[in-house]
């Protein structure tokens, strides 16, 4: 269990190990994995479309007591919205597996041109919030687990569970008002200042993820002026986060610390630093992997609330505008999108995970 | 019902009540954040009941007399917390935004146990393709971001905008969607573990009926999770209807207070340095969420032995906690699998070896 558990994750499925499943298991586990993945897709895609179909039309909802009743029937018999239901589906269905997520009502765009827009400013946001999380809860997730039962334990959990009981948007309003507003520091809102923003729109081949692009203007003004738009959504999203992963590792090395293999490192004389910082610390960081993989969708639900908080221009403030602009195939296909990328994520982190850990492949 | 007198010298009912027996058995830390908790849960329960006799004015109220309030006036002794942007008095919605939160708690957790116990015990009790079909669903709505799940519900359900009862059903209703995949998959779960004991082979034996044994033997010893799920799923339901009120999806103002929505309408004050439009509702959320947090993470981890006493067992846990917060209570099925299996009539053995248990490690 020992020898196993602290693999270096670098060797995929080494041959002298056998499984009692035989030779391959690791394959075989990746491909059960992989062909999971098309019943979620199929169940969330289809939920979302029975949801929002079912009950009514899009243009019903978007234009309903705005147009003439005769111009509003015109208008959906166009769009193909009163043939059976089943049909459509069939044909969304079909539009999916093409990579077409639908084009928006209110102003005609491709949901895949929002994702390519947009879901760079996500990603650099779920990034940046990542390395809060990390830099944040695993350093005193140990101290927590380390002191368990004294004081800073103590102060460390009930510092995570506010972090848990503070919704991100108003940590977000705070952040806000103090530094932006009382201190006057940071900026209040956006990714960067209008000058930058359209210096960087210039640049060629713009990856859309604003650091990198400032750093290939080469001013590092433009880098500073990005980073200090980052830091306020950064922090609030990543302490949300950082207080999961601090009750995460507290957990799990408090847990490690009571196993067998580490009262054998102490009776061996192994030193208590060593012991939490090797034979505790490491394969409690195991479940971690899993965890940051359920952590795509709190942050991708957070990052809804912390993009509209702070006018952050990516997927989930887009999403809030077509909310309020009841532009429901907009708001269907990004969600649509949204939960692939949820499904891949976590078929991605499952397979980290099972090279990390033999013990996952069952 | 012939098994309660059998066991003779039982506790009293009072004692043997969910958080008394379990606030009985916490020492120091635990016992304070336990009582902690309680205190700001009544607080807001006390605050939800008497909000009519609490609220200086009604939710929606503009003027006293002939005289309007004002808008964003700041806090004075007419108005303690100060008035909104729409010339609301802030502490009369913040009062009157608990008794909101009240319902949609209380209608989100009943609709979601009922649903998911039912679905959980069916599903686990007969097996076979139901419940495999169930599983594949729920995992598949259990990954999906939960907020985006709420958002597309909440405009099926209500098609976005709602008076009071009309938007606290839809926001529960969108709730509870995301919750029954939770009790779905921790009944299920203990009702698989306990089909197997022997006292379930023995009622068949002598030829109870399917539904006798599911709801007498099985579902009575299934539920011991519950009550930690059901206070941690009730800070998460706050959560997610403030969330669902921030993107402009709760309840009409002049419907109902939600102090979700009032945030929303606060982000434009904050950066001009009104304070008090959104420091004060989202202080009530962080309290109530963290009062009724710190009850479910302390019952969570009284009921949990390895996290109740000092160096724990020897088994390994690879996956402890790692579905936090919502289900925490999931490492507790198997330590407390042990204690329960052995009597049919137990489900509260396991909270009874807190004291001796706790005051042995210190």
């Amino acid at each position: 269990m020992t020898t196993s558990v602290e693999t270096p994750p670098a060797k995929p499925a080494p041959r002298p190990r056998k499984d009692k499943s035989g030779g391959g298991a690791l394959g075989r586990y990746i491909l059960v994995r992989a062909l999971l993945i098309i019943p979620t897709v199929f169940i969330l895609v289809t939920t979302v479309f029975v949801l929002m179909r079912a009950t009514g039309d899009p243009i019903t909802a978007a234009q309903g007591g705005r147009l003439p009743a005769d111009q509003l029937a015109e208008r959906i018999h166009a769009a193909g919205y009163d043939r059976p239901l089943i049909v459509q589906y069939l044909e969304y269905l079909g539009d999916l597996l093409h990579g077409d997520f639908g084009t928006t009502l209110s102003d005609g765009r491709p949901v895949t041109e929002i994702l390519i827009t947009y879901g760079a400013a996500t990603l650099e946001l779920a990034f940046y919030a990542l390395i809060v999380a990390f830099a944040v809860g695993i350093p005193l997730g140990r101290i927590a687990a380390h002191r368990r039962d004294k004081t800073p334990d103590a102060v460390l959990r009930v510092l995570a569970i506010l972090a848990y009981a503070t919704p991100v948007f108003f940590a977000g309003l705070l952040l806000k008002l103090v530094f932006s507003v009382w201190l006057d520091i940071l900026p209040v809102s956006g990714r960067a200042d209008t000058r930058v923003a359209l210096q960087l729109g210039r640049i060629d081949n713009p990856t859309g993820i604003y650091l990198i692009d400032a750093i290939k203007t080469g001013d590092w003004a433009n880098v500073t002026n990005v980073l200090q738009h980052a830091i306020l959504p950064a922090l609030a999203l990543g302490l949300l986060t950082a207080g999961v992963f601090l009750r995460l590792v507290r957990t799990n090395v408090i847990s490690t610390l009571g196993s067998g293999y580490v009262d054998a490192a102490r009776s061996r004389g192994v030193s208590e630093r060593r012991l939490l910082r090797k034979h505790a610390y490491r394969p409690a960081l195991i479940p971690i992997v899993t965890v940051i993989g359920l952590q795509i969708a709190l942050l991708l639900s957070g990052a809804v609330l912390t993009e509209t908080t702070f006018e952050w221009k990516g997927l989930g403030f887009q999403l809030a505008q077509y909310l309020q602009a009841r532009d429901f195939v907009a708001v269907q296909g990004i969600v649509a999108m949204l939960a692939v990328i949820v499904a891949l994520t976590n078929f991605i982190v499952d397979i980290i995970a099972a090279l990390i850990d033999p013990r996952v492949r069952y | 019902m012939t098994t309660a007198p059998a066991t003779a010298p039982r506790r009293s009912l009072w004692a043997r009540l969910p958080i008394v027996s379990q606030l009985r058995s916490s020492v120091g830390l635990q016992r304070g954040m336990l009582i902690a908790g309680l205190v700001l849960a009544a607080i807001f329960l006390l605050t939800a009941l008497f909000a009519p006799v609490l609220a200086p004015y009604g939710f929606a109220q503009l003027r006293e007399g002939d005289e309007l309030f004002g808008a964003t006036q700041p806090p004075s002794a007419e108005h303690l917390f100060g008035t909104t942007v729409g010339g609301y008095d802030v502490l009369s919605r913040l009062i009157w935004g608990a008794r909101t939160a009240f319902f949609v708690i209380v209608i989100a957790v009943t609709a979601s146990l009922v649903v998911g116990v039912l679905l959980g015990l069916v599903s686990g009790y007969f097996g076979g393709w139901l419940d495999r079909v169930l599983v594949v669903v729920a995992d598949a709505l259990y990954s999906f971001p939960s907020l985006l799940l709420a958002i597309v519900l909440a405009i099926v359900i209500s098609g976005g905008q709602s008076g009071m009862w009309s938007g606290i059903f839809s926001a529960a209703l969108s709730i509870t969607v995301i919750f029954v995949p939770q009790y779905f998959r921790v009944i299920r779960a203990e009702v698989v573990r306990i089909k197997a004991e022997a006292f379930v082979e023995s009622a068949r034996v002598i030829g109870s009926s399917h539904w006798r044994i599911m709801v007498r033997h099985v579902l009575r010893n299934s539920t011991r999770t519950l009550p930690l799920i059901l206070t941690l799923n009730a800070s998460e339901a706050i959560l997610t209807l403030a969330g669902l009120g921030f993107l402009g999806f709760g309840i009409d103002p002049t419907a109902a207070a939600e102090w979700g929505y009032d945030l929303n309408r606060a982000v434009a004050d904050v950066a001009s340095g009104i304070w008090w439009t959104a420091v004060f509702p989202g202080a009530a959320i962080v309290l109530v969420v963290l009062g009724l947090t710190l009850v479910g993470e302390s019952l969570n981890d009284l009921a949990d032995p390895r996290l109740r006493k000092r160096a724990a067992g020897a088994e390994p846990v690879e996956d402890l906690g790692v579905e936090l917060p919502a289900d925490a209570p999931a490492g507790d099925d198997e330590a407390a699998a042990a204690s329960s299996t052995t009597a049919s009539s137990g489900p509260d053995d396991g909270p009874d070896a807190g004291p001796t248990t706790k005051e042995g490690a210190l």
